[in-house]
């Protein structure tokens, strides 16, 4: 026992540091008074002020005011306890804490206004019919997407089928070939991640509609165009996870390198590679602009991609939301509901399959 | 840190340049030992290899490839316009092209003009947003919401600007007509704010359309700034710490500084984002063909909302014209892409960040 107290003292073998990390500054319970006491100070203050004393009104104002007050009681309370080294860091954690949260509200609000648009006006019939038959004057609840969805996987698949290799390939010669260009082609690879979609879409008009017409293929083409550097970065992001000694024991083994990275690096790398052609979809799915000068759109069924205006979810929602009757406005709203609805299915199983990588890793 | 192994060979000694002789050295208990130098790996590739490279290769250069014939076939469509307008293309301001108007009755002058603006004011409210995102995330947020909170903000990129198009037109317009009216009451002496008559029209602005583009330009910067402050070396921001700094205080001395070549290349990928939006301002703005110091009142344009817009009417001329415009964006916001991966490639944060 005496033994125990002793070494309780110096230091024995309970008492080891047990690896959690140390955080540099622990949160009282006072310092929750004095947030609570601020924020609640300063909504009474503001609310007074605004509503009572002053004929001002709408949310937004408010909300502006209660933040700017909230600040101002706060730094004056805790400079008044701490000091103003304190203040400051308190109040500049505060900001950035409620500016970072404060993101995903016009992420909800975007998401919920759009659903609550779209579900009011949305049927089965949506995904079996076409719009042929529906006229600016047709009920709101008349809408068919057929033609649109056919468009739509028509085209994104096309351009999968283009830009997928090109951007594998492309990932491949930054990361395992690292030939001379592998500079300059990084910098135009990032550079061409920003190239406004409407150029794209303009370049393939020049290119190819021109002599060809509108097609569903044209709208392929110029949608590679922007999947191309998506696909090409999220790849090389992977390639680069890839431990080298995979690469080394399959080249020690006599392998040459294109059979190493075919069948050591690639697979190894098989989701991250799922995850960046996931993540190339989400990017051309909801795209509007380039469509107008490649496919055109169309009201009626069209399967065959290389012939003819085709229609897309996108290019659908865009032309029925700048009619002038409510009930196509209406089902723009529709449109733009079941696009959504993909690109968050794509978007949640880019992340699964990023994740799967992650847990394998 | 790798453990360090209580007998280091002086491996100092030997280099490649050291030459191809072997060099004796001595272990202060053995007996002296020869260490060799590196042999010169000679990499003997088959057939098959080089064809792979040859292929990988050609995919990557193709990007380079691509690049040069989108300007190429851009400019030549763009040529008779250039040739028909001359100058005037890009000191005019209206945009009545031939078949109405002529040869010196149209200019991007304006369309660039109002394309700044947007991306200004989506700028001036993105790069603080944006920062204290990404501070929050790597500094201050627990490990439990870092994850999600990454995924939400990655998500607002996916969101496809048709969305915020339709969004920022029905649903945040007519909202921020109290705010622009605000503006204008109490801020009006600033020529940006001040009314150009006595009944202003306040929703489809550019203000509206700014607020509505730096959404869309908050993830991009965000990430990139993000990964650039991830990097700050643990040694550096623990030491501000440990001297007695607040947290602010490590940020300010420490994160903020380091990150500096990744908070401007973010902030320029963001702005080249911002140049090239298209579809969600021209369903937000009413278009106006004169410039105006008045950001909040209705009426702004950009070259791509005006070229999505116009396209389904024009033809020979006018259609070459539409192609000017893009071209001029095209080689605008290239250079401030290219620009912003080369700032943040080359700065000391940057190295390695995707961007």
């Amino acid at each position: 026992m005496v033994l125990d107290a002793v070494r309780s003292r110096i230091g024995g073998p309970e008492t080891q540091p047990s690896g959690k990390p140390i955080t540099p500054r622990n949160f009282h319970p006072k310092d929750i008074v004095v947030v609570v006491g601020a924020a609640g100070g300063s909504f009474g203050l503001v609310w007074l002020i605004f509503s009572q004393l002053l004929p001002l009104q709408g949310i937004q104002g408010f909300l502006i005011l209660w933040a700017v007050a909230f600040v101002v009681m706060y730094y004056v309370a805790t400079r008044e306890m701490d000091g103003t080294i304190v203040a400051r860091d308190r109040v500049m954690a505060a900001i950035i804490t409620v500016v970072a949260i404060g993101i995903t509200i016009p992420l909800i609000l975007i998401l919920g206004y759009v659903t609550a648009k779209g579900i009011h006006f949305i049927r089965v019939a949506f995904f079996t019919t076409t719009m042929e038959n529906v006229g600016p004057l047709s009920p709101s609840s008349e809408t068919g997407g057929l033609q649109a969805i056919v468009g739509t996987v028509e085209q994104v698949g096309i351009a999968m089928l283009i830009a997928v290799p090109l951007g594998v390939m492309t990932a491949v010669y930054l990361n395992e070939v690292r030939g001379r260009l592998r500079r300059p082609v990084r910098i135009f690879v990032d550079a061409m991640s920003g190239t406004p979609s409407i150029v794209a879409g303009l370049f393939i008009f020049a290119m190819f509609v021109t002599g060809h017409g509108f097609s569903g293929f044209a709208a392929a083409l110029a949608l590679s165009v922007l999947m191309l550097p998506t696909v090409t970065r999220a790849t090389e992001v992977v390639l680069r996870l890839v431990p080298d000694g995979l690469r080394e024991a399959s080249l020690a083994l006599g392998s040459p390198e294109w059979r190493t990275t075919w069948k050591v690096v690639l697979p190894t790398a098989r989701s991250g590679v799922i995850t960046a052609i996931l993540l190339g979809i989400a990017r051309v799915v909801g795209e509007t602009a380039p469509l107008i000068m490649t496919s055109f759109g169309n009201n009626s069924l069209n399967v065959n991609p290389f012939s003819g205006p085709q229609a897309s979810m996108p290019l659908s929602a865009f032309k029925l939301f700048q009619s002038s009757q409510t009930a196509d406005v209406d089902r723009a709203w529709v449109f733009a509901f079941v696009l959504i609805a993909m690109v968050l299915v794509l978007f949640v199983a880019a992340r699964r399959s990023a994740q799967r990588q992650l847990v394998r890793r | 840190m790798r453990p360090a192994s209580p007998i280091r060979p002086p491996t100092t000694a030997v280099g490649p340049s050291e030459g191809k002789e072997p060099v004796a050295t001595r272990i202060d208990d053995g007996p002296p030992r020869t260490v060799p130098s590196p042999r010169e790996v000679v990499a003997l590739r088959t057939k098959g290899d080089r064809v792979f490279r040859g292929v990988a290769t050609g995919a990557g250069s193709f990007t380079l490839i691509l690049l040069v014939l989108i300007g190429t076939f851009l400019f030549l469509r763009a040529m008779p316009a250039f040739k028909d307008a001359g100058w005037s293309f890009f000191t005019q301001t209206d945009w009545v092209p031939p078949p109405r108007g002529t040869s010196t009755s149209y200019g991007v002058l304006a369309l660039l003009y109002w394309t700044v603006v947007i991306a200004i004011i989506a700028m001036v409210i993105a790069i603080p947003v944006s920062m204290a995102a990404a501070l929050f995330i790597t500094e201050y947020a627990p490990r439990w919401l870092k994850g999600p909170l990454t995924s939400l903000i990655d998500l607002l990129a996916a969101v496809p600007s048709l969305i915020y198009g339709m969004w920022g037109a029905y649903f945040l317009s007519s909202r921020m007509v109290g705010t622009s009216e605000w503006l204008a009451n109490h801020l009006g002496f600033l020529p940006i704010f001040k009314p150009t008559n006595p009944y202003p029209i306040y929703g489809p602005s550019a203000f509206v359309a700014g607020v509505v583009v730096s959404l869309m330009v908050i993830p991009i910067t965000t990430s990139v700034t993000r990964e650039v402050f991830s990097q700050v070396p643990p040694g550096e921001k623990e030491g501000a710490l440990a001297l007695g700094g607040t947290r602010w205080g490590m940020i300010r001395a420490v994160v903020l500084p380091f990150g500096r070549g990744g908070i401007i290349g973010g902030s320029m990928l963001g702005l080249g984002r911002a140049l090239g939006e298209t579809i969600a301002i021209l369903l937000i703005i009413s278009p106006i063909f004169y410039i105006r110091a008045n950001v909040i009142e209705a009426g702004a344009n950009s070259i791509a909302a005006h070229i999505a817009n116009a396209f389904g009417e024009a033809s020979g001329i006018s259609l070459s014209a539409l192609l000017a415009a893009g071209f001029v964006l095209f080689v605008m916001t290239l250079l401030v892409n290219v620009g912003a991966a080369t700032v943040i490639n080359r700065s000391r944060s940057g190295a390695g960040v995707e961007i």
